[in-house]
C-alpha cells in the first residue's frame, strides 16, 4: 500500500510542477464549456430570407412583415424572377426564399386557398430544416389569425417546402465537405510541423544549419513532397465521396482542385509556422492536432452555423482559415458557383498563406538559439 | 602563419548558468587540437560557437580569419561538423546519408572519395543498411565520412568517441591521424583522458574555464609534485588507509594502483610501517611519472579551491 | 578483522564470499528470432564481489543484464539471481536487486528528498526506515544542503552519486550499474568508485558495465563479451598476465572484436 501511495504522490508532484499539464486539466474544460455553451446553438438568429413576391398585395405584405418581425430572420432581398433564386443562394447570405404565387391574395379570398413556397438552401441541411420549420410555424400562425378567433377554417394557406441543391436533404452534403476541410488542415499542418521538429530533436538540424542550405530551401524542401502527395490525397477523397456518398461536384472541378491545392499550401505553411515555435515533436503534435481540431470543428461553420453564434465568435472565426475554405468548397461542390462568388475567400486564403510563409522564413533560426 | 581558429575572451551564458568563462586559445593549421573535460565543461557550447551556430555574449572567435558571426555564410562551406549524437538520418541507408550530405554541400561522393576511402571502406559492405541499425562504431565512421565529404578545411568533432567501445575508439583515432596529410585541421572534444595523448595540443576544460593549454607531454610535465604509485591487493582498504596517513596530500584510485602525493613531497619508511599497521599486506610503493590525468586532477582541485 | 574508516568492518580476505553465489548462469541462450544475442553463457558472481561486465556495443551485454534484472526471460539455460529463478520468479528478483542505468536515474522535476522517499516506498520499505536512511544518505554524501533542491538543478556528478545511493537504499543483495560514470568528471568518477567499494564492503554485490578501461581494473573480476559469447573471465591481473598486456585496455583490444552489426 505504501508503495502505491508513494507512487501516487509522485504523480501528483509531476502534474503540479508542469504548468502545461495544468492548462490541459483545467484550461481546456473551461474553454470547452464556454465554446460549447455559446457556439453550439440549434436556434436561428438573423437567418437571411429573401422574398419572391409575384403577387405584391396586402396579404403577402402582411405575411412578409410577420416573418421578418419574428426576430429569427432578416430580409436580404426582394427578388423579381425565379432565375434570381440560384444567384442569391450562391451569394451565400440567404438561407431561404419565400415565393408567393401570382394573385396570392385574390386566390385566397376567391378560392379559399393560396400557396406559398419555402425554398431553402439545401447545402446546409440543418439550417435548412430549422428555417423551414420556423417559417412554417409563422405561416400557420398567420393563417390562424386570418381565420379569426372563431376558429372558422375557411382560408387555407398551403406552404410547400422545396430544397434547393440538395433535394433529399442528405446530411453528408454538410458533413463531407466539412470533414475534407478538417482532415486536410490537420494532416498537412501536422506533417510539416512534425518533420521539422523531428530534425531538431534528433540533432540532424544542427548539421543542416551548418551546411550551405538556405532556410527557404529547407522549408520548401520539406513542403514539396507533402504538397504533391496531398494532391493525390484530395483526388482520392473527392472520388470516394462521389462513389460512396453520391456527392457530385456541381461546379468546375478544376476550380475545386485549385482551391484545394491553395488550402493545402496554406495548411502546410501553417505547419511550418507551428514548427518554428515548437521545440519538440510532442509540442508540435499538440499544437497542430489539438490546437487546430476544436476550433475547426466548432467555429468554422462546419456543423454549427456561424450566424447563430454570438458576434464575438464571428470575429474569432474570421482568423480561422477553415471558415473560408468550407464556404468555398460547399459553394463549388453543391451550389456550383464559379470564381465570381468565391474570390473573396480565395484571396483571404492566399494572403494567409503568404503571411505564414513570410513569418516562418523570418522566424526560422539560422542559429541554435 | 595565420591561426585557423582564434578565440579571444569568449563568454557565454544560458540564463543563470555561465557555460564559458573567458575562453582564449588558438589552433594552427593541420593540428589535431583536443578539448578534454567532463560533461558540462562547455565543450559543446564552444564548438557550436566555432561552427557559427551560437553567438558569444562577449569576446570573439575568428575562424579562417573571419569573424564567426559575420562570416558565417562563408565559414559554413568550409567546416565539417560532427555533433554529439552523430546526426545521421536513422531511416536512410548508409549510402543515402552520404549522398545527401554530398549533395547539400554541392559535391558528389565520387569527387572526394579518396579523402574518406580509408574510413568508408569499413562500412561500405553495409551501404544499403539503414543508419539506425548500425553499431556505435559504424555510426561513428559514417558520421565522420559525412562530415568530410565536402573536403572541409576544418573538422569539428564533438565527443565522437563517447559511449563507443575501446576498439572502435582506437580505430577512429588512427583514421583521424591519417587525415593530417590532407591538411585538414581537426578540433575534437572528448571526456577520455588517454585520447589527449593523441592530440598535437590539448586544452583541459572544466566548468567553462580552460585549466591548461599545451602539448600533452608538456602538460604532464607541469605536474608540481612527485607522484607515487602504491599497489596492494585490497584497493579499498589501501585508499582509505592512505587517506588517514598524516603525510598524504592526495590519494586517488588509478586503475590497478593508487596515485599518491605527499605534503612534504618525500617518502620514507613511515609510509610502509603505517600501511602494515593498517593491516595491508605487501604494499608496493614506487615513484612514477605523472600522466595527463594526474595533472588534470591536480588542476581541478586547484580550480575548486579558487 | 581490521577496522577501516568510519568503523566499517572489512572482511579480511577481500570481499568475496565464495559460498554465496548471487548470480548463477549456466548455458544461457537468448535468441531474438534467429539472431542469437547470448550464445551459451556460463558464469557465476559471488556475494560482495565487484564484477565488471565489458564488451563492445552490440556484443550482447544489455540483453544479459535485462535477463539478470528480471526484465526479460532467457530462451534456454539456467539463470538464478539472488537465489531466484529467472523464468519463474522474475518479480522476486526485482525485489532483491538495485538498478541504475545511465539514461534515467532520478525524476528530474522532484527534489532530492522526494526522490529518496519515492524509491523507498517503491522498494516496500517502512516509512520509519526510509526516513532513517534519508538522513544517513544525506550525511554520508554531504548533501544536506541539497535536500530540497530539484534534481535538474544539480550537476551531473552529484546526480549520479545520488542515483547510486538510491539504487542501494534498500540494501539489496546485488546492484546492477549500467555505464554509471559516463561523461562525469575524473574526480567524481573516482569518488563514485570509492562509493562502490564501500557498498561492496557491506556485502552488496556490484555488477557494473563500463567503457572506461581503467575502471575495469577496480573490479574483482571482469568478463569480456564479444558477439554474444564470453571470451574472457578472470581477475584483471590474471587476464593481463595471460595476454601479456600492461592494461585491461590492451587485453580488450587483443581479444574483443568490434560487433559485426
Amino acid at each position: 500500500m505504501n508503495r502505491f501511495l508513494g507512487f501516487v504522490k509522485k504523480e501528483f508532484l509531476h502534474i503540479f510542477r508542469d504548468y502545461r499539464t495544468l492548462i490541459i486539466l483545467f484550461g481546456i474544460p473551461i474553454a470547452q464549456i464556454l465554446i460549447f455553451g455559446f457556439a453550439v446553438s440549434t436556434d436561428i438568429k438573423n437567418a437571411g430570407v429573401a422574398f419572391l413576391d409575384l403577387s405584391k398585395d396586402e396579404i403577402t405584405q402582411k405575411l412578409s412583415d410577420k416573418i421578418i418581425s419574428s426576430g429569427f430572420f432578416k430580409k436580404t432581398d426582394n427578388l423579381l424572377h425565379y432565375s434570381d433564386i440560384d444567384l442569391i443562394f450562391k451569394n451565400g447570405k440567404t438561407k431561404a426564399v419565400i415565393v408567393f404565387e401570382e394573385n396570392f391574395g385574390s386566390n385566397l379570398m376567391k378560392d379559399g386557398k393560396a400557396s406559398v413556397s419555402i425554398i431553402a438552401d439545401g447545402s446546409e441541411p440543418n439550417v435548412a430544416t430549422l428555417v423551414t420549420n420556423y417559417t412554417m410555424a409563422i405561416i400557420i400562425d398567420f393563417n390562424r389569425e386570418l381565420n379569426g378567433p372563431a376558429g372558422n377554417n375557411s382560408l387555407l394557406i398551403q406552404p410547400e417546402v422545396k430544397m434547393f441543391y440538395n433535394p433529399e436533404l442528405k446530411s453528408h452534403f454538410m458533413f463531407v465537405p466539412g470533414v475534407i476541410t478538417l482532415i486536410l488542415i490537420l494532416i498537412c499542418a501536422l506533417m510539416t510541423s512534425v518533420t521539422i521538429t523531428r530534425e531538431k530533436e534528433f540533432g540532424t538540424m544542427e548539421v543542416l544549419l551548418v551546411s550551405p542550405l538556405k532556410p527557404v530551401q529547407i522549408i520548401l524542401g520539406k513542403v514539396t513532397p507533402y504538397f504533391l502527395l496531398s494532391f493525390i490525397n484530395v483526388i482520392l477523397i473527392l472520388v470516394m465521396s462521389w462513389l460512396v456518398f453520391g456527392l457530385p461536384v456541381k461546379g468546375s472541378i478544376t476550380l475545386l482542385l485549385l482551391e484545394c491545392m491553395l488550402y493545402i499550401l496554406m495548411s502546410l505553411s501553417l505547419g511550418i509556422l507551428i514548427s518554428t515555435v515548437s521545440k519538440t515533436m510532442q509540442q508540435a503534435i499538440f499544437i497542430s492536432f489539438i490546437g487546430l481540431m476544436l476550433p475547426t470543428i466548432l467555429l468554422s461553420g462546419f456543423i454549427f452555423p456561424i450566424e447563430n453564434m454570438p458576434k464575438i465568435y464571428d470575429y474569432v472565426s474570421m482568423i480561422l482559415p477553415p471558415r473560408y475554405f468550407i464556404t468555398i468548397i460547399k459553394s463549388i461542390m453543391i451550389k456550383g458557383t464559379g470564381i465570381l462568388f468565391v474570390w473573396k475567400g480565395t484571396l483571404i486564403l492566399l494572403l494567409m498563406t503568404i503571411l505564414f510563409i513570410a513569418i516562418s522564413v523570418r522566424k526560422f533560426k539560422i542559429r541554435l538559439e | 602563419m595565420v591561426p585557423v581558429i582564434e578565440s579571444n575572451g569568449v563568454y557565454k551564458s544560458f540564463g543563470k548558468t555561465r557555460a564559458l568563462n573567458d575562453i582564449s586559445f588558438t589552433v594552427n593549421e593541420s593540428e589535431i587540437f583536443g578539448f578534454i573535460g567532463p560533461d558540462g565543461a562547455g565543450k559543446t557550447t564552444l564548438f557550436r560557437i566555432i561552427t557559427t551556430l551560437l553567438i558569444p555574449d562577449n569576446g570573439e572567435i575568428k575562424v579562417l580569419g573571419m569573424n564567426s558571426i559575420s562570416g558565417f555564410k562563408e565559414l559554413r562551406k568550409n567546416i565539417g561538423y560532427m555533433p554529439g549524437r552523430f546526426s545521421l538520418y536513422q531511416d536512410l541507408s548508409v549510402e543515402e546519408n552520404l549522398n545527401f550530405y554530398a549533395t547539400v554541400f554541392g559535391t558528389t561522393v565520387k569527387e572526394n572519395y579518396d579523402l574518406i576511402s580509408d574510413i568508408y571502406s569499413h562500412i561500405e559492405p553495409f551501404k544499403k543498411r539503414l543508419a539506425g541499425k548500425l553499431s556505435g562504431g559504424m555510426k561513428q565512421k559514417l558520421a565522420l565520412s559525412c562530415a568530410l565529404i565536402h573536403k572541409p578545411k576544418i573538422l569539428v568533432l564533438d565527443e565522437p568517441t563517447t559511449g563507443v567501445d575501446a576498439v572502435s575508439r582506437l580505430e577512429f583515432w588512427i583514421m583521424l591521424e591519417k587525415l593530417k596529410k590532407h591538411n585538414i585541421t581537426i578540433i575534437v572534444s572528448t571526456p577520455y583522458m588517454d585520447e589527449a595523448m593523441r592530440c598535437n595540443r590539448v586544452a583541459l576544460i572544466q566548468s567553462g574555464k580552460i585549466l591548461a593549454i599545451d602539448r600533452p607531454d608538456k602538460i604532464k610535465e607541469g605536474f608540481t609534485r612527485k607522484l607515487f604509485k602504491v599497489k596492494a591487493t585490497d584497493k579499498f582498504k589501501l585508499i582509505t588507509s592512505l587517506r588517514k596517513y598524516p603525510e598524504t596530500n592526495t590519494a586517488w584510485l588509478f586503475g590497478d594502483s593508487v596515485h599518491l602525493t605527499l605534503k612534504e613531497d618525500k617518502i620514507d619508511d613511515s609510509l610502509s610501517i603505517f600501511l602494515r599497521n593498517e593491516g595491508i599486506t605487501n604494499p608496493v610503493v614506487e615513484e612514477a611519472g605523472a600522466g595527463i590525468e594526474d595533472r588534470f586532477l591536480e588542476l581541478m582541485e586547484k580550480g575548486a579551491k579558487v | 578483522m581490521a577496522q577501516g574508516c568510519n568503523g566499517l568492518n572489512i572482511k579480511k580476505s577481500g570481499n568475496k564470499n565464495m559460498n554465496d553465489k548471487v548470480i548463477y548462469v549456466h548455458n544461457l541462450v537468448k535468441k531474438f528470432g534467429s539472431f542469437v544475442a547470448n550464445d551459451n553463457l556460463n558464469f557465476e558472481v559471488y556475494g560482495g564481489e565487484i564484477f565488471g561486465f565489458l564488451g563492445a556495443n552490440g556484443a550482447g551485454k544489455t540483453t544479459t543484464i535485462r535477463i539478470l534484472s528480471g526484465l526479460s526471460s532467457p530462451t534456454s539455460g539456467e539463470v538464478l539471481v539472488a537465489g531466484f529463478d529467472a523464468y519463474k520468479q522474475p518479480e522476486m528478483i526485482k525485489k532483491n536487486i538495485g538498478y541504475m542505468c545511465q539514461k534515467f536515474s532520478l525524476y528530474e522535476d522532484l527534489t532530492v528528498k522526494e526522490n529518496i522517499m519515492l524509491y523507498g516506498g517503491i522498494y516496500g520499505m517502512k516509512l520509519a526506515l526510509i526516513k532513517k536512511r534519508v538522513h544517513e544518505l544525506l550525511e554520508r554524501l554531504n548533501f544536506q544542503e541539497y535536500e530540497n533542491r530539484i534534481i535538474s538543478d544539480l550537476p551531473l556528478g552529484l546526480r549520479q552519486k545520488l542515483a547510486f545511493s538510491v539504487a542501494v537504499l534498500h540494501e539489496p543483495k546485488i546492484v546492477f550499474l549500467d555505464e554509471p560514470t559516463g561523461g562525469v568528471d575524473p574526480i567524481t568518477r573516482r569518488q563514485f568508485w570509492e562509493m562502490i567499494y564501500e557498498t561492496a564492503s557491506r556485502g552488496i554485490t556490484v555488477f557494473v558495465t563500463t567503457h572506461y578501461m581503467d575502471e575495469a581494473e577496480y573490479c574483482d573480476r571482469i568478463s569480456i563479451m564479444s558477439e554474444g559469447k564470453i571470451v574472457a573471465l578472470d581477475t584483471p591481473s590474471a587476464l593481463k598476465k595471460e595476454n601479456e598486456a600492461e592494461t585491461v585496455e590492451e587485453v580488450f583490444i587483443k581479444i574483443a572484436r568490434p560487433a559485426r552489426n
